[in-house]
């Protein structure tokens, strides 16, 4: 498999990166899409995040040609793509529907793009392809009679099978339960890997994106909030969008007035706090203060903190119980509420609903965030569903 | 994070499933289909066993000295020697008919379904108005508008297209352009429900895979079309072959179809026995088209 992928990256040769260049689409007086510019580099997998209206449909459709864009560029290494219709495309996508054909079977459903660029024997390529997702014993079946994952692997590789130089993912993992879609995750990547072909992926749920993509972009009303490798984006987020986005942050309201030494001294609710000047975003004037839940760790009492750690008191307000962790609410002296969660890895006690704790941090697991003048803390409740669900 | 997606939901044993009822509740699609069984039975099957034996009397009686069933098979032959020029004009004008039909109720079902957007509705009724008025007026007015003496014709001379003495009355043109006319509703109204289904999606799919939209229309959209275009194909021919007004108002006798030989058999020459064989020629000769059509578009390869 791996030497196929091989053959593969070398039949594609003159290939080249993905580029949007100052791509607006705007529906009337809606902009969906708001100058939007970016590289994706050739074989890559690239996510592009956010939640329902955010533009990454449109964005997707847009490179595929299933939409005219406003103003701007879609550039395929130096060809200008933008007009280009649909069929032109070196560019296939899986639709979030599938968009099976319900009256052809898999194995035509997969040679579709093939016999309309004129191949006739297409036999080989398309079992090779049902073989690569497990399917080839269904290839007489019609689409109705393939479960969803079934129906997802078909949509998958009907695009693949053309080899063509991106691949557009629509969230085609969305419609299906959470089990099967991790092991589709897997299997995608695996896939990816393979054949070296630039993804990209549109999807709100933030762990597909994270586990996924070797690049994500997080969008926000038309826009990249910011775009990097997943361990970046969560462990140092350049907004309190992307920090709540992508997994859950405490924000609170801070004040910064610039940088000592290595350090950037911050003023949160009448306490000191320091962060390293290097996970800074902003450093001056209205700050966001940001700790994730998992990096909060609760003590009894402030003589356990460990040295160089930070801390605030407070008393827990819930606790509940997930098995991998416990996860807490905390209301601070100055009434907010921070969540911390707790690894149940046996070491460290539990800490009952009402007794008073201290949440200690190391600083740099902290980070500071440009905030609005006047905002007030963010923190996000604790949520049983993943974060970035659409609404 | 995933550990949050893993809170257990409760969920209760399966209730079980409610024994099946029996008795009268087993009865109840029967006792449902019976008075349409019966009417079909008093109105439909009884007449046809009458016709059919009627298309066996002896061909010398008449309705002054009766008839008598003395299985004359010959009816059916004799019949069909005297007319076959207006049967094989049945099945051509309603042929002829139903591919200008094609022609223009294919784009039109199209348009409403997949175009027309907030004016679907609106542009279906329009289909549907002319039914509001009698079959034949529509057909009479059909005879005013292609008068000699009318603007239409009038117009044609005018442009050259038709000669200074031509006209369209009175020809296969005026009689093949009502039919046309006349049941073109039926042909568009199931294949607008069919096209009305179609997910667009589908069509943006085939043009992702590199389907132009000739090939796009060719490879998605016309098989999956095919139930309505069945449908409405049949629904436009059978009756459009059997027809007599459009040939009786727009036609001479030169262009009279099978119908209006059935017509006149029973009601101007009153031999029954011939219009009933003649009924029966025309059921049998659609009944074979049909299957056979529906044979080959039922087979036929759609890649």
């Amino acid at each position: 498999m791996i030497g196929m992928g091989a053959k593969l990256r070398e039949r594609d040769a003159p290939a080249g990166d993905l580029r949007l260049a100052n791509l607006t689409k705007r529906f009337g007086i809606f902009t969906a899409v708001d100058d939007l510019s970016l590289t994706i580099p050739q074989g890559s997998f690239f996510a592009l995040l956010g939640s329902s209206g955010c533009g990454k449909t449109t964005t997707l459709r847009m490179i595929a040609g299933l939409e005219e864009p406003t103003s701007g560029q879609v550039l395929l290494g130096a060809r200008d793509v933008t007009r280009l219709r649909p069929y032109k495309r070196p560019v296939n996508t899986v639709f979030q529907s599938y968009a099976l054909f319900p009256h052809l079977d898999v194995h035509q459903n997969v040679a579709f793009g093939l016999r309309r660029r004129g191949k006739r024997s297409t036999d080989d390529d398309v079992m090779g392809m049902l073989e690569l997702v497990q399917l080839r014993d269904y290839a007489r079946h019609y689409p109705a009679q393939l479960s969803g994952g079934q129906q997802q692997r078909v949509a998958l590789v009907r695009a693949l099978v053309n080899h063509p130089q991106v691949l557009l993912l629509d969230e085609p993992l969305g419609a299906l339960d959470l089990k099967l879609r991790r092991q589709m995750q897997i299997e995608l990547k695996r896939i990816q890997t393979e054949v070296g072909i630039t993804f990209v992926h549109v999807t709100h749920d933030q762990e597909e994106a994270m586990t996924m993509a070797d690049t994500v972009a997080v969008m926000n009303a038309g826009r990249i909030e910011q775009l990097g490798a997943p361990a970046e984006l969560y462990e140092f987020p350049a907004t309190a969008f992307v920090a709540n986005f992508l997994g859950q942050s405490n924000l609170l309201a801070a004040e910064a007035a610039g940088p000592a030494g290595s350090d950037v001294p911050v003023t949160a609710h009448g306490a000191r706090f320091s962060v390293p000047a290097d996970r800074a975003r902003s450093d001056r004037g209205a700050v966001y203060l940001g700790v994730r839940p998992e990096k909060l760790h609760l003590v009894g009492s402030a003589a356990q903190v460990p040295s160089g750690h930070q801390h605030v008191e407070g008393v827990v307000t819930d606790a509940s119980y997930v098995g991998v962790s416990t996860q807490y609410l905390v209301r601070t002296g100055w009434g907010s509420e921070i969540s911390a969660f707790t690894a149940n890895s046996g070491t460290g006690g539990q800490h009952p609903v009402g007794t008073p704790v201290v949440a200690h941090w190391d600083p740099r697991h902290a980070f500071l965030l440009p905030r609005e003048p006047g905002q007030d803390d963010r923190t996000t409740p604790l949520l049983d569903e993943p974060v970035g669900a659409p609404s | 994070m995933s550990a949050l997606a893993h809170v257990p939901t409760p969920s209760g044993p399966a209730a079980p499933a409610p024994p099946p009822r029996r008795g009268r509740h087993r009865l109840l699609p029967y006792l449902l289909l019976l008075p349409g069984a019966a009417w079909l039975f008093v109105f439909f099957a009884v007449p046809l066993l009458q016709l059919a034996a009627a298309s066996l009397y002896d061909p010398s009686g008449s309705l002054s000295t009766g008839y008598a069933l003395t299985w004359a098979f010959s009816n059916y032959p004799d019949a069909l020697q005297a007319y076959w020029p207006q049967f094989a004009r049945s099945f051509g004008y309603a042929g002829i008919a139903l591919v200008l039909a094609l022609l223009l109720g294919y784009p039109l079902a199209y348009a409403i379904a997949q175009k027309a957007g907030r004016w679907k509705n609106l542009l279906l009724v329009c289909v549907v108005a002319p039914m509001f008025t009698s079959f034949l007026v529509r057909t009479l007015a059909w005879k005013t508008i292609l008068s000699d003496n009318g603007w239409f014709v009038g117009l044609l001379r005018d442009v050259h297209l038709l000669a200074p003495d031509g006209r369209l009355l009175a020809t296969p043109f005026a009689v093949i352009l009502g039919l046309t006319y006349n049941f073109l509703p039926f042909l568009v109204l199931p294949l607008y429900a069919s096209l009305e289904r179609l997910d667009h999606r589908l069509l943006e799919a085939a043009g992702d895979l590199y389907a132009n939209p000739v090939q796009t229309f060719r490879r998605v959209t016309l098989p999956l079309s095919m139930p309505g275009l069945i449908a409405g194909t049949l629904l436009f021919f059978i009756p459009a072959t059997g027809d007599y007004i459009n040939a009786e108002l727009l036609g001479t006798p030169n262009e009279y179809m099978i119908g209006n030989v059935i017509d006149s058999a029973f009601l101007v020459r009153l031999d029954y026995p011939q219009g009933a064989a003649l009924s029966f020629l025309l059921m049998a000769a659609i009944l074979a088209v049909v299957f056979g059509y529906l044979r080959r578009a039922g087979t036929e390869e759609v890649l």
